[in-house]
């Protein structure tokens, strides 16, 4: 039996390689008396494989083309290549680190900044508390958080998200993330942010494949962005969406720069790895508050040491009716709610007289806070020259 | 050595050689190919956000495609079994298209999910830091690391064994067929483990996914080479015995129905309970509040697998004629509801409620274009150089005689079982 696709070319002289055409790589016209080791190649298959084989690499150079478009910072330096795994690393090969990366930091944003790799102090373990009876919604702590912790502004990485909630229900599907009002609190609902829960069984750190991610003494589940694949595994692990990814460059104007960094926490990020809250490490393993905790400006935001049983979380957790969000999924969140007893139908009066006087005092900035949950900014809605101004 | 690399010389050589079609198919793989390319080099340069991924439904096409073809590798072993375990002659010459075909789908998964990393520079932190046991992630780069390789050396030795037209040693690939036998298991079932594993995504956190994806790989696999059988024979490069198809469409019957059977068990389990935990799958089969990306095309996958099923219970299907539409649907029909259908309602609503759509953008699709057309490149080319070899107009002493009369096909691994028997 003959086989047509196997023809020889001494049989169908010239057949295949015509087909074939221009360059596309995927060979010479003359192979067909190549297996069989026959006689020397002449100067016509020469020139007809040569052609070939110049259009092949010319369209895999064309296809390669965009490469041209990488920045030098985008190509990670040999140093940074070679950089060990966080808990692998000595002291001396973080502070080369640290160094590599402040020089990096003074580079892009021209600060020298005060980075450090803070580490958990030791008998504590961080908690937060959420007083939902004082939350009015405001957003502020979503945009304290990015000031501080150096998150893309554009598009916007927010590591808090503030749901609207109807009255009565706790089922988050009812919520609005996106709620957009004149002013708030709205009388028919309450509020409820949802940041990382520094889960005591965390799900996140179980799925990571190379363990960028991982659970430090006090509580705080940390990320080695140095080390981060970017699969995205913890991102879809999370019972409370906290991780973020970025999908593209972070973009952080210079002047928008927050020069107290810490290693594991608020330092810049690359493109194509993971971050999320962290409770401001770099501010709280110094003793200080969270940025969001700072700027709320009802007080609706505890944290402290639970092991410590004079803090103020500590007391709440004894004396409170403190809940977690979907204690089903069996997280052991750090992350605590709670409703004011005082005030079970409605907002502590004390907070909307707060809200009151905020509206008074911003007028229209209040309540519409600048890239609050706006539309994302998407890569792919962008114009090319929107696209070149920002890359 | 020197003999081996003349055999891999020549294979080289041999993949260059074909007539009209094959030049033509290979030309528009071969440019597919370098469109993904160069797709992929600008989500290089940009990142993922080149992509219609978000952080709120942050797998893709990629990763659907990814779990698809996982399911495509494993069915090999649908072959390999009636072989080896009972000893089904007809099917005999097959497996060794079957393993290839794991091989390419095998390549062509991992390379879905390299392409899905936002820091594909950083791979070499798998070898330094290794999550194992614990994050499933890992044993999913091992099995299907640890499949590729089997298979890579069961064909490669039992097709360089045919090339020397020596008689293939027993112990030198006996072991191996029964390993790769678990192991195809294993590698649908670890992959089926990294959806269902997750507590957050109630849509995924089943225990009929793990046997949903076999069911579903033991009916597209199968389906998939009858479709490239049939290619071989129409233009005349193999014939297959008749009954071997007829094996295979009994295997893909009886897989689909299982799967049918599956999808209607988690179906009602989703509805009648019709708890909180179901907005996932009605924003699959119904749509949420008022956005329904995927209702048409989980219906029509629906459709088609039905189609198919009813197609292959008539008699008319033996037929190639009915038989390969029918395939043709069923691989499509899975493609979309082990893909998309899998992997987009997991993230939709978000765990917190949140309702966002995902649509692949253009870019994404070229790279998943490429991937599959590279794949499918690698597959012919190994079917181009397997042909030859088995039927005896490639061996060590004559080299590459496209006229030579033709020896039965799989002559040296046949002797070999004939000994094992």
């Amino acid at each position: 039996m003959r086989l047509p696709i196997l023809k020889s070319h001494s049989g169908a002289n010239g057949n295949g390689g015509g087909s074939c055409g221009s360059g596309c790589g995927c060979g010479s016209g003359d192979a067909g008396s190549a297996p069989t080791d026959g006689p020397g190649v002449s100067r016509r298959s020469f020139l007809r494989t040569g052609t070939a084989a110049a259009g092949g690499l010319t369209a895999i150079a064309a296809a390669l083309s965009p490469l041209r478009e990488l920045e030098r910072e985008d190509a990670p330096s040999l140093e940074q290549f070679l950089q060990k795994h966080y808990k692998e690393m000595t002291p001396d090969d973080m502070e080369r680190a640290l160094e590599r990366i402040r020089a990096q930091v003074e580079r892009r944003y021209g600060v020298r900044p005060e980075l450090r790799d803070y580490k958990p102090m030791d008998g504590v373990e961080f908690v937060y508390a959420l007083n939902i009876s004082r939350c009015i919604g405001c957003r502020k702590c979503v945009h304290a958080c990015v000031a501080e912790n150096n998150q893309s502004r554009s598009p916007e990485v927010q590591y808090i998200r503030v749901i609207e909630m109807p009255r009565g229900t706790m089922d988050l599907e009812k919520g609005n993330h996106h709620y957009d009002r004149p002013t708030v609190p709205d009388e028919g609902h309450f509020y409820l942010p949802v940041q990382c829960h520094q889960c005591a069984n965390p799900p996140c750190v179980k799925v990571c494949p190379v363990e960028a991610t991982w659970q430090d003494a006090d509580g705080i589940t940390v990320i080695d962005y140095d080390w981060c694949i970017g699969c995205r595994y913890c991102e879809a692990a999370c019972p409370y969406w906290a991780r973020r990814f970025n999908f593209s460059r972070p973009r952080l104007p210079a002047d928008q720069v927050n020069p107290n960094m810490g290693y594991l926490s608020n330092r810049p990020r690359d493109k194509g790895v993971m971050e999320k809250c962290h409770y401001c490490l770099q501010r709280t393993r110094q003793g200080r508050m969270p940025a969001c905790l700072e700027v709320c400006p009802t007080g609706a935001r505890k944290f402290g040491n639970v092991l410590d049983p004079e803090s103020e979380v500590s007391q709440i957790l004894r004396t409170k009716r403190v809940f977690v969000l979907k204690e089903d999924a069996g997280t052991l969140p750090r992350f605590f709610y709670y409703f004011d007893e005082r005030y079970p139908s409605g907002l502590d009066p004390e907070a909307a007289e707060i809200a009151r006087r905020l509206e008074h005092e911003e007028g229209d900035r209040y309540g519409r806070l600048p890239g609050a949950d706006g539309p994302e900014l998407r890569w792919r809605d962008l114009t090319p020259n929107q696209r070149g101004t920002l890359a | 050595m020197k003999t081996y690399l003349t055999f891999l010389w020549r294979c080289f050589r041999l993949s260059f050689v074909g007539d009209g079609r094959y030049y033509a198919w290979m030309f528009f793989l071969t440019a597919v190919a370098l469109l993904g390319l160069n797709a992929y080099c600008r989500q290089i340069v940009h990142g993922l956000a080149v992509t219609g991924m978000t952080d709120q439904v942050s797998w893709g096409l990629y990763i659907a495609n990814f779990t698809f073809l996982v399911g495509m590798a494993a069915a090999a072993v649908m072959l390999v079994i009636p072989v080896y375990i009972y000893r089904n002659r007809e099917l005999h010459d097959l497996v060794i298209f079957g393993e290839l075909f794991a091989v390419a789908a095998i390549i062509m998964a991992l390379l879905f999910v390299t392409v899905d990393l936002g820091r594909p520079d950083r791979f070499h932190h798998l070898f330094l830091r290794f999550n194992f046991p614990i994050s499933m992630l890992t044993w999913d780069v091992l099995v299907l690391n640890g499949y590729l390789l089997l298979n890579l050396h069961i064909c490669g030795y039992l097709i360089y064994c045919a090339y020397r037209g020596r008689r293939p040693g027993k112990l030198f690939y006996l072991p191996f067929v029964f390993i790769a036998i678990v192991w195809a298991v294993s590698i649908h079932t670890v992959t089926a483990f990294l959806y269902s594993g997750l507590g957050s995504r109630p849509f995924w956190n089943s225990a009929v996914i793990a046997p949903r994806f076999l069911a579903s790989a033991f009916a597209a696999g199968p389906a998939f080479l009858i479709l490239t059988l049939g290619v071989l024979r129409r233009i005349g490069a193999y014939e297959v015995p008749p009954k071997a198809f007829l094996t295979l469409r009994n295997i893909v019957t009886v897989a689909m129905t299982i799967n049918m059977f599956l999808l209607g068990s988690e179906v009602f389990t989703e509805f009648y309970t019709d708890s909180a935990h179901t907005a996932s799958a009605r924003y699959l089969y119904l749509g949420l509040d008022g956005r329904a990306a995927l209702v048409p095309w989980i219906w029509s996958a629906i459709a088609m697998n039905t189609a198919a099923l009813v197609l292959l219970y008539l008699p008319v299907s033996r037929r190639e004629r009915f038989l390969h539409p029918a395939c043709v649907l069923m691989i499509v029909g899975i493609w979309i509801e082990k893909g998309m259908g899998l992997i987009i309602p997991g993230f939709v609503p978000t765990p917190l409620g949140e309702i966002v759509e995902y649509t692949p953008t253009l870019n994404e699709s070229l790279v998943s274009a490429g991937v599959w057309a590279f794949g499918l490149l690698l597959f012919t080319i190994m079917v181009r150089i397997t042909v030859p070899v088995l039927s005896g107009r490639l061996t060590e002493h004559t080299g590459y005689t496209p006229d030579a009369p033709p020896r039965s096909p799989d002559h040296a691994e046949a002797r070999a079982q004939e000994g094992a028997a």
